[in-house]
C-alpha cells in the first residue's frame, strides 16, 4: 500500500460570502464537516478613522462615529461626546440627557433587532429579518425626524444634542412602544421557541465566565455567561441612574442564551424609552438641549440674527472649533454590542492628539477560532452571528 | 407497421401535451411559491412583469436562456454541462407514470411506483456530477451532503410506500388510487388511515427534494449555493427546473398515495361531475402550498441533525409501521387479494 498524505480541506469563507456579515474573510480548515481551525482575516473595510479624527476638529470628528457600528450610530457618538465633555468639564442639561438616553435605547433596539433576526437567517430562517426590518424602519424614521438623517445622524454634540425634539415625535415614540412589544412577542414565537432554532443554537459556541474575562468580552457576550456586567448599571452615565430596568443574564453561555438575552434587552430598552418619554414632558425635563455656554454649543438661530456676539460664536465654532485643554480621558458607554470606549488625548488645540477607539466587535471576533473549533461548518455562521459583528467598527 | 407508427406518434404527442401542461403548471407554482413566501415576509413578491407578476416565470426563463453560460476554467466541461441535463431529464421522466385522471397516464406501468422510485434515486447523480465537475470546494461539499441526504431519506420513504402498497395491494399507481375509492370519500383515503405515514412521507419528501428545513446541499449561509454555486444561465435554469419538477413529482406522488388521486373528496354528485384532473391539480397544489409554507417558516437543520432524524427517527418509525400495518391487515382480513 502506498502512503497517502492526508491533508485537511481548507476553504475560504468570505469576503463575499452571504453569511460573513460584511467583509470578513475566514480561512477554515475542515476535517469533513468538522471545523479544525478558523483564521479570521480582517482589514478589508479599514478606513483609517482614528487617523482621520486627528486631523479634524472635535465637532467635525463626531460623524466618523456614526460610520463605525452603522447599525446603532448614536451610541458611538455618545462615547465620543462623553469623552470631550469630561475633558472640558461640561455639564449636559437634563433635557439633552434624556434625549440621549432615549436615542441610545432606540439604537440598542435597532442593533439587537438586526442581530437576532439575521442570526436566525444564518441558521436558515429567512423570514425573521424581514419582520425585523419592518420595525427598524419605524425607528429609523424617528432618527430622521430628530436629526434629519436615517443612519448617519450626527445628532449628539459635545454639550448636548443638535436640535430639540418636536413634541409630536415624543408622542409617536411612546405610541410605538406597545405595538413593538407585540412584535417582539411574535418574533419570540417565530424564532426563539422554534424547535430547529433551539437545536441549532443550544450548546453551540459556549463561553465560560473565565474565557469571557480572559478575552476581553463585554456586553451580551459576558452577560450570556452569567456575569451581570452592564455599564449602564455599574458605571451609570447620563440619567441611567434614575431609570428602572433589569439586566438579563444567561446561564450556559451558549448562542441560544445570548440571543434570548438580546430579545429580553429589547423589552428592557422599550421600558427605558417609555420612562424617557414621560420624563421629557415633565417640567424638569424641559429646558435647553445643549450647553448654554456659547463657546461649545452654537447659539440659537434667532439670537444670531440680533446679537453680534452670538454670530461670532457661531462662526468660530464652525470654523476653528473649540480648544480642549490638554489631558487624557477614557469614556465608555454600553453600546448594544458591548463596551464601546473612546480614549482621547488632547493637547490643548482644537483637534484631538490621539483618539483610540475600543470597539467591542474587535475583541469578540478574535474568539472565532476557539469558539468554532470542533463544531461543524454550519455552526461557524451561527457563532459568527451571535458575536454580533459589524465590520464598520472592527476594521474602523 | 402503420399501427406501430401511429401508437408511437400518439405517445409522443401525449408526452408533449403532458410536458407543456406540467411546465406551465410549474411556472405558476414557482410564482405561487414566491408569492406565498413574500406574503409571510410582509412583502409583495414579484408584481411587475404582467398583471400581479403573472409572467414573471417566463421573464426569468428568457433571462436565463439569454445569459452567457460561464464554465469555470478548472471544470470538466462535458460533465459540467451533462449534469443539469441529467438532473432535469430524470426529474421530468418520473411524470410518465403519474395518472392525472382515470386512465390518463402516458405509461400505465404495473410497477409504476418502483419506476418513480428508481428514477428519482437516479436524480442524485446529476447533483453529484454537477458538484464534482465544478471543481469548486463549496460545490463539492454541497454534492457530498446531497448524496448522503437523498439516500438517507429514500430508505424511510421506501418503507412508507410499502405501507401504502400493503393496503392497496398493487404497484400500479392507478390501482392505488382506485383502492382508495370507497363510499367514505375523503375519509376513506390513506392520509387518515395511515396518518403517521403521511407525515413521514411529507417530511421525507421535503428532504428528498432539498427543500427547507433540509436544504443543506444549497444552504445559503454555509455553502452559498452548494452544488449549483458555479452554474449560470441555462445549466442553472435546468437545475432549478429539475428541482421544482421533483417537488411537483413529490406532490403528485403524495396525491396519488395518500389523497386519493383524481377522486372527488365527496363521493356523490355534483362533486363527482368535476373532472378528475381538476381534483388532482387541487390536491397537488395543496401539498405544494404546505411545502411553500414550510420554507417560509423554518430554520435549517445541521448536517448531523439531519442524519440523526433520518436514520434514528424516521427509519425505525417507518419500519415499525410496516410491521404494524401488515399485522393489522392480516389479522382483520382486510388485506387486499386475500
Amino acid at each position: 500500500m502506498t502512503e497517502h498524505n492526508i491533508r485537511n480541506f481548507a476553504i475560504n469563507f468570505g469576503p463575499q460570502h452571504p453569511a460573513a456579515h460584511g467583509v470578513l474573510r475566514l480561512v477554515l480548515e475542515l476535517d469533513g464537516e468538522i471545523v479544525e481551525r478558523v483564521d479570521p482575516h480582517i482589514g478589508l473595510l479599514h478606513r483609517g478613522t482614528e487617523k482621520l479624527i486627528e486631523h479634524k476638529t472635535y465637532l467635525q470628528a463626531t460623524p466618523y462615529f456614526d460610520r463605525l457600528d452603522y447599525v446603532s450610530p448614536m451610541n458611538q457618538e455618545h462615547a465620543f461626546c462623553l469623552g470631550i465633555e469630561k475633558l472640558l468639564g461640561l455639564t449636559v442639561p437634563r433635557r439633552a440627557q434624556l434625549i440621549r438616553t432615549l436615542f441610545c435605547e432606540i439604537g440598542r433596539i435597532l442593533s439587537h433587532l438586526l442581530n437576532v433576526t439575521t442570526q436566525a437567517m444564518d441558521v436558515g430562517a429567512l423570514t425573521p429579518p424581514l419582520w425585523g426590518f419592518e420595525e427598524r424602519e419605524k425607528l429609523m424614521i424617528f432618527y430622521e425626524r430628530a436629526s434629519g438623517a436615517r443612519l448617519h445622524a450626527n445628532y449628539f454634540r459635545p454639550g448636548g444634542v443638535h436640535q430639540d425634539l418636536p413634541s409630536a415625535l415624543i408622542d409617536d415614540i411612546e405610541a410605538f412602544i406597545d405595538p413593538f412589544l407585540q412584535v417582539v412577542d411574535d418574533l419570540d414565537d417565530l424564532v426563539m421557541s422554534n424547535r430547529i432554532f433551539k437545536q441549532r443554537n443550544v450548546d453551540i459556541g459556549i463561553v465560560t465566565v473565565d474565557e469571557a474575562m480572559a478575552w476581553g468580552f463585554s456586553g451580551v457576550m459576558v452577560r450570556g455567561s452569567g456575569i451581570p456586567w452592564d455599564l449602564r448599571k455599574s458605571q451609570p452615565y447620563e440619567c441611567y441612574e434614575e431609570m428602572e430596568f433589569d439586566i438579563p443574564v444567561g446561564k450556559n453561555g451558549d448562542t441560544y442564551d445570548r440571543q434570548v438575552i438580546r430579545m429580553e434587552e429589547m423589552r428592557e430598552s422599550a421600558k427605558i424609552m417609555r420612562q424617557c418619554c414621560v420624563k421629557l414632558r415633565e417640567p424638569a425635563g424641559l429646558g435647553p438641549i445643549a450647553a448654554t455656554d456659547g463657546k461649545f454649543a452654537p447659539p440659537p438661530r434667532r439670537e444670531m440674527k440680533r446679537s453680534m456676539e452670538a454670530l461670532i460664536h457661531h462662526f468660530k465654532l464652525y470654523t476653528e472649533g473649540f480648544h480642549v485643554p490638554g489631558g487624557e480621558v477614557y469614556a465608555a458607554v454600553e453600546a448594544p454590542k458591548g463596551e464601546f470606549g473612546v480614549y482621547l488625548v488632547a493637547d490643548g488645540t482644537n483637534k484631538p492628539y490621539r483618539c483610540k477607539i475600543r470597539a467591542p466587535g474587535f475583541a469578540h471576533l478574535q474568539a472565532m477560532d476557539w469558539m468554532c473549533r470542533g463544531h461543524m461548518l454550519a455552526d461557524v455562521s451561527c457563532v459568527l452571528g451571535t458575536l454580533d459583528i459589524v465590520f464598520g467598527e472592527v476594521d474602523r | 407497421m402503420l399501427e406501430i407508427v401511429g401508437t408511437v406518434l400518439l405517445l409522443i404527442l401525449k408526452s408533449f401535451v403532458l410536458l407543456a401542461l406540467l411546465l406551465v403548471f410549474i411556472a405558476y407554482a414557482l410564482l405561487a411559491d414566491r408569492k406565498i413566501w413574500a406574503a409571510v415576509q410582509l412583502r409583495r413578491g414579484p408584481n411587475v412583469v404582467g398583471p400581479w407578476g403573472l409572467f414573471q416565470s417566463f421573464a426569468d426563463l428568457l433571462k436565463f436562456v439569454l445569459k452567457e453560460p460561464v464554465i469555470p476554467a478548472g471544470a470538466n466541461k462535458a460533465l459540467f454541462l451533462l449534469a443539469p441535463l441529467v438532473f432535469a431529464t430524470l426529474a421530468l421522466a418520473a411524470w410518465a407514470v403519474i395518472p392525472l385522471a382515470e386512465g390518463w397516464a402516458i405509461a400505465d406501468l404495473n410497477v409504476g411506483i418502483t419506476y418513480i422510485f428508481a428514477i428519482s434515486s437516479l436524480g442524485v447523480y446529476g447533483v453529484l456530477m454537477g458538484g464534482w465537475a465544478s471543481n469548486s470546494k463549496y460545490a463539492f461539499l454541497g454534492a457530498l451532503r446531497s448524496a448522503a441526504q437523498m439516500i438517507s431519506y429514500e430508505v424511510s420513504l421506501g418503507f412508507v410506500i410499502i405501507c401504502v402498497l400493503l393496503c392497496a395491494g398493487s404497484l400500479n399507481l392507478s390501482r392505488i388510487v382506485m383502492a382508495q375509492d370507497t363510499s367514505l370519500g375523503i375519509l376513506g383515503w390513506y392520509w387518515l388511515w395511515l396518518f403517521p405515514m403521511f407525515v413521514v412521507f411529507f417530511v421525507s419528501a421535503l428532504a428528498e427534494t432539498n427543500r427547507p428545513p433540509f436544504d443543506l446541499p444549497e444552504a445559503e449561509s454555509e455553502l452559498v449555493a452548494g452544488y449549483m454555486v458555479e452554474y449560470s444561465s441555462t445549466p442553472y435554469l435546468l437545475f432549478m427546473l429539475g428541482e421544482y419538477v421533483a417537488i411537483m413529482t413529490m406532490c403528485a406522488l403524495g396525491t396519488v398515495l395518500f389523497l386519493g388521486g383524481w377522486l372527488s373528496p365527496i363521493p356523490f354528485a355534483p362533486f363527482t361531475w368535476v373532472p378528475g384532473l381538476i381534483w388532482f391539480a387541487l390536491k397537488a397544489s395543496f401539498l405544494f402550498f404546505m411545502i411553500a409554507m414550510v420554507k417560509a417558516m423554518v430554520p435549517r437543520y445541521r448536517y448531523d441533525q439531519l442524519m440523526r432524524l433520518g436514520w434514528k427517527v424516521f427509519l425505525p418509525l417507518s419500519l415499525v409501521s410496516v410491521v404494524v400495518v401488515a399485522f393489522v391487515l392480516k389479522l382483520t382480513g382486510l388485506a387486499p387479494g386475500v
